[in-house]
């Protein structure tokens, strides 16, 4: 199981690399996102991976953490994925508004020059 | 009590009197000297009510507690020793407000000026009253930005900037190193505390930080108090006005270096080291600060160089490493004090009176201003160490402190002769600073003619030299009981037997004193013909010169060196930049594995206490057979993703969708629902983000480009990109592998398992995490989400597309075709047919969304679901009417508030934090209970629900915002970039205009 999803996450960082380096605002965009799966999910791993224990309480209960799933890596990726969005919604109008200015979407500004 | 209150009071006073001098009105220099006056007075009679609590090395001490955990505390500590400094800042600081007073002209901008003096005297006192070293550092960088601002003072004199500069670039960076290296004392003793500092002189002497600590440390004091090779930075300083030089001079600056140099001697002096270098630095600058000041020209050019080589003085005599050192050196920095201010009181009523500070245009000034004249005569007597003044008895402990045998070394041989060819040029100084103004012939080539001068200004002169002539005559009835006081406060009980005497009878000490008188006199017979010639700068030192190398090195880092590394390492391409990321990355990654390598017990494969259960569960492989095959089409939506994003844009973000989902089954199969319902519905709302955004993208096409581009280096450099991306994935994979089969550590994770239900109230652990235990951060990130949408929406108010993007899109253009033929012409009547049954499903499912965002929002704190989630189910609710009916329809019957939702959530957010306040409890300490409600049963009922309320609305508002502002851009009317680009919005209307024709 742990091999499957490790490979999942180098499968989605390679990805996403291989678009953070291309010359596009679009690609970087995309490679972004990719990157941030592999990223959560990889914090996830830290937790290690259990099925069928959901961090969630019996009532009147303190928790032992021999039959629940890590919480703490669960909360902080929570809220990376939300920050995840208004970031990437962030490029995106930077992008947006840099295309327009300089009229490409060559991650410079400006395209190469062609020789 | 009341002691610890004074103490109190003689540091905030200064400070309180900067800030209520800083607002009075211009012009006021009478109220500003009365205000500035009355501070320093009141320092110095608080200072007198304290000195019974400091005699006999005992202290008053007040601490208020700041960061206990870090050590860092408010700590005041007033011993003899700070006492003596005490009196001496609020004292000269009172005769130098009374001076300036009449120095200071009535154009000049006085409350600048006594502001800045009153904030230097609050910094200064700071500096010796200080229990903490770290605070003590805080109040020397103080000193070093107030007397930045003080020698600035005449901002339009370029002089003043470049010496303010130079003398806040030289302290400044002293004052860093000396942080750095309080910070290694304060390691090596476990403390900051000055007083565990002081016993702790074995541990910090024997540590291996020892030396490194003791380097920064002398950093820090040298450069303060203008010390070789750092001396440079004092005669640049006086370009400061004259009551700032002589305060900076006498009492404050310079002497807060050499005040620290005693103060921490208990605790780091006694070793070869500082023999060595603080000896070696206080010898050269007593020789060459000597040196230097025979050959100035400029009256403050002769008293700072004089301040250099005395301070040198002073820093050799502490360099000696004796008790007895540490006598003279105290006492010295008494008379110095009272010598050298009213020298430079002295010069500034000469400059002020003459206009010139010319030594050379100078001459037989006795006659126009023998007051001035006599009382500047005995002081430059002090300065020179003549008998019967109080320069002499500190130099006769010099000269015996000399003599006297220490390390068996050629420095300890030669010191004797060194000192007394040293002391010879200060008489030499002090002589032609006499002679060359007030003797000789009248002036004949004075700038103005001496006005009468006021009396008061003599005044402070005055009392100064009576101090010198007093502590010369009865130095034992005078000066003993302070000095032992400050000897005592250093030394603790083992204070060597002194005397404080004129007369010792024919000792060496005396002959050398001799030496040097007949000696300066003889040699300064000698020169004054070069002198008179008018030849400025010292001859014999010719282009060695440490402003000059100061100089170099400012032109070389902030220009050469800057240029040099930009053009080297700077770029303004992305793609090397990031390569150089994911490669340090990489880099920095393996040499972690390196360095805990196998050699370090680190087992790269499984580990050993890993179960794996070797039976054959068909459950189980069923499960990975599903795993397998999720992951296979995560993996290919992937690469797909990677392949297409460049020509394919849409195509690559469904297949970024599928990548995304199958990251939510994992997290929905790993006992993570919370995060499989924010990652789904995430996924949902940046899916529908970037569609919006494609728009203004500009269209691509394979052919053209590969056209234009150069195929081999092309694939050369994708080759190389290749293999980065392969390699952070298999790096990646690795380290997760690696990681996800070890078991796992025993973590912070069992305190949030255990308290989320006993303490929280919720059986959400996550849920509760991010509201109640970590409920701080929550709000850091839920600002930065708020900050985000509205800087989204800001960008987008001025947003200009791209030209070839302005037209409208071919399906909007169909559409209206469609809209056009038919008969009664209205405009949107084909966008509504095309999605008529999706559009009723969307404007169905509203109440419905909403019905659940509200259950998910309810049963966060115990289930899977919570703000978060509830907030991004409500804006996909929003979103789906704007599909669904178009964004002029959804407005025209649905007024959304965004930002007044993101307003309400931080505030919601942030009263819950403050309500617990109000019980006396830190910031968002939550509560909790269950209630009975009528129908809807049993709830938790927790400060924390509304906390999440918070996060709720604010979640709804940027979502909503950023979505809404991009939607918008399509209906908003562009003007074109180029005349030659048709108006868009222009189209509906010749359509109008056609209906209305048939």
């Amino acid at each position: 199981m742990e091999l499957i999803v490790a490979l999942g996450i180098g499968v989605l960082a390679g990805s996403g690399v291989w678009l953070l380096l291309r010359p596009r605002t679009f690609q970087v965009i995309i490679g972004l996102s990719l990157v941030s799966y592999a990223v959560n999910l990889f914090i996830f791993g830290m937790g290690r991976l259990r099925t069928g224990m959901p961090p969630v309480l019996e009532p009147g209960t303190a928790g032992d953490p021999a039959h629940y799933a890590d919480p703490v890596p669960q909360a902080l990726i929570l809220t990376a994925i939300v920050i995840g969005f208004a970031t990437t919604a962030l490029f995106l109008v930077v992008l947006l508004a840099a295309r327009g200015l300089t009229g490409t979407d060559h991650v410079d500004g400006r395209e190469r020059e062609q020789s | 009590m009341p002691d610890s209150m004074f103490l109190t009071f003689v540091l905030a006073l200064p400070f309180a009197g900067c800030l209520v001098a800083g607002f009075l009105p211009a012009n006021t220099r009478n109220v500003e000297a009365w205000l500035a006056g009355a501070v320093a007075l009141a320092g110095l009679i608080l200072a007198g009510a304290l000195y019974p609590a400091v005699t006999g090395g005992a202290m008053i001490r007040t601490e208020v507690e700041w960061l206990p955990a870090l050590g860092l505390n408010l700590t005041l500590r007033m011993d003899g020793f700070a006492w003596m400094f005490t009196v001496l800042i609020t004292g000269i600081g009172l005769l130098v407000t009374l001076y300036a007073r009449y120095y200071m002209s009535p154009e000049d901008p006085v409350t600048r000026f006594f502001s800045y003096l009153l904030g230097f005297m609050g910094s200064m006192l700071g500096i010796v009253l200080s229990g903490n070293l770290i605070q003590l550092v805080f109040f020397w960088e103080l000193t070093s930005i107030f007397s930045f601002l003080l020698i600035g003072y005449w901002h339009h004199s370029a002089k003043a900037r470049d010496g303010a500069r130079m003398a806040l670039t030289v302290t400044a960076s002293g004052g860093l190193c000396l942080l750095v290296g309080v910070l290694i004392v304060g390691h090596i003793v476990g403390s900051y505390d000055l007083d565990r500092v002081l016993v702790s002189g074995n541990q910090i002497r024997s540590h291996d930080l020892y030396l490194p600590a003791l380097l920064l440390i002398l950093l820090g004091a040298l450069t303060k108090s203008a010390q070789f090779p750092f001396h440079f930075w004092l005669p640049q300083a006086m370009a400061a006005p004259t009551p700032v030089s002589a305060y900076l001079h006498s009492a404050t600056m310079v002497k807060a270096g050499v005040f620290l140099l005693v103060r921490l001697w208990p605790a780091m002096g006694g070793t070869d080291a500082w023999f060595w270098i603080v000896g070696t630095a206080g010898l050269i600058t007593f020789a060459l600060g000597a040196y230097l000041a025979i050959f100035q020209q400029d009256l403050k050019g002769v008293l700072a160089n004089s301040t250099i080589s005395h301070l040198g003085l002073i820093t050799l005599l502490i360099g000696l490493d004796s008790p007895l050192g540490i006598v003279a050196a105290i006492f010295h920095m008494m008379n110095h004090a009272t010598f050298k201010a009213s020298l430079f009181m002295a010069a500034g009523i000469i400059d002020h009176e003459t206009g010139t500070r010319d030594i050379r245009r100078l001459s037989g000034l006795y006659r126009l201003m023998p007051i001035t004249a006599t009382l500047a005569m005995v002081a430059a007597a002090a300065m020179a160490g003549v008998p019967l003044l109080n320069g002499f008895l500190s130099k006769e402990m010099f000269f015996a402190e000399t003599v006297a045998e220490h390390v068996d070394s050629i420095l300890d041989d030669a010191l004797p002769y060194v000192v007394t060819l040293a002391a010879m040029f200060s008489v030499t100084y002090s002589l032609r600073f006499i002679h060359g103004v007030f003797f000789g012939p009248p002036p004949t080539d004075l700038p103005r003619q001496p006005p009468p001068l006021p009396s008061w200004m003599v005044v402070p002169v005055a009392l100064l030299v009576s101090a010198c002539l007093l502590v010369g005559i009865f130095p034992a009835a005078t000066a003993g009981p302070f000095l032992d006081t400050a000897v005592r406060a250093v030394l603790g009980s083992d204070v060597p037997p002194y005397s404080l005497k004129v007369w010792h009878g024919i000792t060496v000490p005396l002959l050398m004193s001799l030496a040097a008188l007949t000696g300066g006199v003889l040699l300064y017979r000698a020169l004054r013909g070069y002198l008179s010639s008018g030849a400025e700068g010292s001859p014999g030192l010719g282009r060695l010169d440490s402003q000059r190398i100061f100089d170099w090195s400012m032109v070389f880092l902030s220009w050469r060196a800057a240029k040099t590394g930009v053009d080297l390492l700077g770029t303004r391409r992305l793609q090397p930049q990031i390569r150089l990321v994911v490669g340090a990355a990489f880099v920095a990654a393996l040499w972690t594995l390196y360095r805990h390598g196998p050699h370090n017990g680190l087992h790269y494969g499984l580990h050993a206490g890993h179960a794996e259960s070797s039976a054959f569960d068909p459950v189980l492989a069923l499960v990975l057979v599903w795993l397998a095959g999720v992951w296979l089409a995560g993996a290919a939506c992937a690469v797909g993703a990677a392949y297409q994003a460049k020509y394919h844009r849409l195509a690559a973000l469904i297949l970024m969708g599928g990548a995304g989902l199958a990251v939510c089954i994992t997290f929905a199969w790993y006992s993570a629902p919370d995060l499989a319902l924010t990652q789904l519905l995430v996924e949902i709302v940046t899916t529908v983000l970037i569609l919006l955004g494609l728009r203004w993208l500009p269209k691509r096409f394979e052919t053209i480009d590969v056209e234009n581009y150069r195929v081999a280096t092309s694939w050369f450099r994708r080759g190389g990109d290749l293999a980065i991306a392969a390699a952070a994935g298999l790096g990646l994979s690795a380290v997760a592998y690696a990681v996800m089969t070890r078991s796992a550590p025993d973590s912070i994770s069992r305190f949030f398992l255990e308290r989320a239900y006993t303490e929280g109230g919720g059986t959400n652990v996550v849920n509760v995490i991010l509201v109640d235990f970590r409920g701080f951060d929550t709000l850091g990130e839920i600002t930065v989400l708020g900050a985000v949408a509205l800087t989204v929406y800001a960008l987008l108010r001025r947003f200009r597309p791209a030209p070839d993007s302005i037209e409208r899109p071919e399906q909007q253009i169909r559409e209206s075709e469609r809209d056009d033929a038919l008969p009664d012409g209205q405009s949107g009547v084909a966008l509504a047919d095309s999605l008529l049954v999706p559009g009723l499903i969307m404007r169905l499912l509203y109440p419905v969304i909403m019905t659940v965002a509200v259950y998910l929002f309810m049963r966060g704190h115990d289930l899977p679901g919570g703000g978060f989630v509830a907030g991004l189910t409500m804006s996909v609710a929003f979103i789906l009417q704007y599909m669904a009916g178009g964004t002029r329809w959804v407005e025209a019957r649905l007024t959304i508030l965004p930002v007044r939702w993101i307003a309400l959530g931080l505030l919601f957010a942030a009263f819950t934090g403050i309500g617990s306040w109000l019980y006396g409890y830190p910031f968002l300490t939550s509560y909790f209970r269950y209630e009975d409600l009528p129908l809807i049963g049993t709830v938790p009922l927790a400060s924390a629900v509304v906390f999440d309320l918070g996060v709720f609305t604010l979640v709804v508002g940027a979502t909503v915002l950023i979505l809404i502002a991009l939607a918008h851009q399509s209906i908003r009317t562009h003007r074109p970039a180029k005349a030659d680009v048709p108006a868009p919005i222009a189209a509906p209307a010749p359509a109008l205009a056609q209906a209305e024709g048939q």
